[in-house]
């Protein structure tokens, strides 16, 4: 317990130093959101000074970020200049979105990866070895940037899945979807497979070969082949006895891979237009929405951090090595 | 698959292409922003050599391209006159590595007839050209960068495994934020502090920074341990007896140690950070029009009738996985534990 907790402190402080850093990065920016209106004629230079001076964007960096500290606490995520609204509404429907997005992909990609990397490992050199290392190669050498174009001209070309966005507008339940809701959750996943797969298959070969690697070693471990020689059904060996005890790395992998995928689902969002944390660092990146820039990156880093963490709490239940200590 | 097999093509390939695009003014017909106006989204010239008429022809040839009438971006061979296409023809001065200037170029046909060996993009620009001017960019920004940040991970985890104490506590507190955040949104949140236009030129140069920056965190924490290891060695502590200096023992004993975990580290960045520029460049936020690079030109892609009529402008993108997988290849053959492909 006192692992775990230790744990827990550990990550908070890394997540305050980190919101500390993209805080100083964001504000060393020339110019701010407010910069563009006084190219404006309507808009008065006294106007700008004084939403200037309204958002705080005049006090020193310390007090701004203590300030910002402060509407966290109440709820507000800071201000967003160009919604004009409070953060936080606006970063919820991102995050869980967000959220849908990693968590579709995380789910993708250990479905395929696991069985196929066991099999891999369990009979090398025969095809579903050759076909994983084949795959692994390929998605290897190819970006998630041109995956996800690619993807992308399938759905313009073929039309069977909508190309980018989050839901329909204005089509009618109907058909087997004739409940509201069902149909809303229906048309959602469908925009959500094509960015989910391409996560999934940025993802695929680092989980393939590790999964491999990790099995393959487990495999030729003595207490294998004494359990062999008790007689005990390979596939039953392969599933209850050696992937548990090679479960230790690909835990860490789980932890490790949620941090990739965050940072990927960046690009995936941003080609697919999913409205996700992604998309929103960039909208705010290039309107200078200061708050809005440090939460979407916090809001990232809080993802990959809790990830680490629930792969530690993961590995402390199943290790019994961890919990001794 | 022995481990060696196609190191060599991949180091063959790698050479050409940075051989290709360090002197782009030279193999590239035009210049990258160079603009026929009338020729947009022209798709990739055909080069013949036999004509309407049956005959063979020794000297390759093409037919100019020729709007379809009513029509400005479809496009078919207008096959009244052959336009040959001619080696070492003098063109459009470009400088040599920024130094001498010149015309020579290696290929090209008369004014009346230009040559597009990947089409031209939404401006009427040869492909072609900015991908090998684009590249220059795209290629030099992954190389200078990761150096960069394998040499600041070099001095930081040098300097913090060598002195302990409160600077390691410092720089390993700091490299651990560094690497908590998900690499792009550090990115992003790094190059947020720069203005969000940079003049083509500086962009270059403050793209490497950026991603130097960016970097250096992962670098420093392995080779700090590479030093602490290496300062409990008992040779480095007879060295150390025998009265030699801090220089002396970092120079003669730690460096050699940490060198191959820092060319471990730049395999892993190289490739990497070529991405990284691209990624950044595909968003607006980093080499901006009309200087090209192979981000901005895949940009273009974003447009869905873009994507779906014009194939051509997929060419970055095969130039980029082609140059990923020569560098993983390379890599995966000569230093340990990188990718394997």
């Amino acid at each position: 317990m006192r692992f775990l907790l230790r744990r827990a402190f550990q990550s908070l402080l890394l997540l305050m130093g980190a919101s500390v850093l993209s805080f100083v990065f964001v504000s060393l920016a020339p110019g701010d959101f407010f910069a563009e209106m006084r190219l404006n004629p309507e808009i008065s230079a006294d106007t700008v000074r004084a939403l200037r001076a309204q958002n705080e964007l005049n006090r020193p960096l310390p007090v701004r970020y203590l300030h910002w500290i402060g509407s966290i606490s109440k709820g507000d995520w800071g201000f967003s200049f160009a919604y004009n609204s409070p953060a936080a509404p606006i970063l919820w429907s991102r995050t869980r979105n967000t959220l849908l997005l990693t968590c579709t992909a995380t789910a993708f990609a250990w479905l395929v990866a696991m069985p196929l990397g066991i099999w891999a490992a369990a009979r090398p050199g025969n095809w579903t070895d050759l076909f994983a290392g084949g795959v692994v190669a390929v998605l290897l050498a190819t970006p998630e940037l041109v995956l996800a174009l690619l993807l992308l001209l399938f759905a313009v070309r073929t039309g069977y899945l909508p190309a980018g966005g989050f839901a329909s507008v204005g089509t009618l339940p109907s058909g087997m979807w004739a409940n509201a809701a069902w149909h809303h959750a229906a048309d959602v996943s469908k925009h959500l497979f094509l960015p989910g797969v391409c996560l999934a298959a940025g993802l695929l070969p680092l989980l393939l070969s590790h999964v491999r690697t990790a099995m393959a070693e487990i495999l030729q471990s003595p207490f294998i082949a004494a359990a062999r020689g008790f007689g005990i059904p390979f596939r039953r060996l392969l599933w209850r006895h050696a992937l548990p005890a090679a479960a230790n790395p690909l835990i860490s992998l789980f932890g490790f891979s949620i941090g990739m995928l965050v940072s990927s689902s960046l690009l995936v969002e941003a080609v697919f237009s999913w409205p996700g944390l992604g998309q929103l660092m960039l909208e705010a990146i290039r309107q200078r929405d200061f708050f809005l820039m440090v939460d979407a990156a916090i809001l990232a880093t809080a993802f990959l951090i809790l990830g680490n963490f629930i792969a530690d709490v993961l590995l402390y239940l199943s290790d019994p090595r961890i919990r001794v200590e | 698959m022995s481990l060696r097999k196609g190191a060599p093509l991949a180091i063959a390939a790698l050479l050409l292409c940075h051989a290709m695009v360090l002197f782009a003014g030279f193999f590239a017909p035009y210049s990258p922003e160079m603009q026929y106006r009338l020729l947009a989204f022209a798709p990739p010239t055909y080069i013949h050599f036999v004509d309407t008429q049956g005959r063979l022809h020794i000297r390759p040839f093409m037919y100019r391209w020729a709007p379809l009438p009513g029509s400005l971006s479809e496009f078919r061979e207008d096959r009244n006159s052959i336009h040959p296409v001619h080696f070492f023809v003098p063109g459009g001065e470009y400088k040599i590595l920024g130094l001498f200037a010149s015309r020579m170029h290696l290929f090209g046909t008369d004014k009346q007839a230009p040559v597009f060996l990947i089409g031209t993009d939404a401006y009427g620009r040869d492909q072609f050209s900015r991908l090998l001017y684009g590249g220059r960019i795209s290629l030099f920004t992954g190389l200078l960068a990761a150096a960069i940040a394998v040499a600041l991970g070099l001095c930081l985890g040098g300097i913090a495994g060598y002195y302990g104490g409160l600077v390691d506590d410092a720089f390993m507190r700091g490299a651990e934020i560094f690497l908590a955040m998900p690499w792009l949104y550090l990115l992003l949140a790094v190059r947020a502090a720069l203005p969000l236009h940079i003049a083509p030129e500086q962009a270059f140069v403050l793209l490497i920074a950026v991603l130097g920056v960016v970097g250096w965190a992962r670098p420093a924490r392995l080779i700090r341990g590479v030093v602490l290891s290496a300062k409990q060695r008992e040779y480095v502590l007879a060295a150390r007896g025998f009265g030699a200096s801090d220089l002396y023992i970092l120079r003669r004993h730690v460096l050699p140690q940490a060198f191959g975990v820092a060319l471990n580290q730049a395999a892993l960045y190289i490739p990497q950070f070529i991405l990284a520029e691209v990624t950044l460049s595909f968003f607006g936020l980093g080499v901006s029009e009309p200087a090209p690079s192979w981000g901005n030109m895949l940009a273009g892609l974003q447009r869905y009738y873009v994507l779906e009529s014009c194939w051509w402008m997929f060419a970055p993108a095969v130039a980029l996985v082609a140059v990923l997988l020569a560098y993983y290849r390379m890599f995966s053959c000569y230093v340990l534990n990188t990718p394997r492909v």
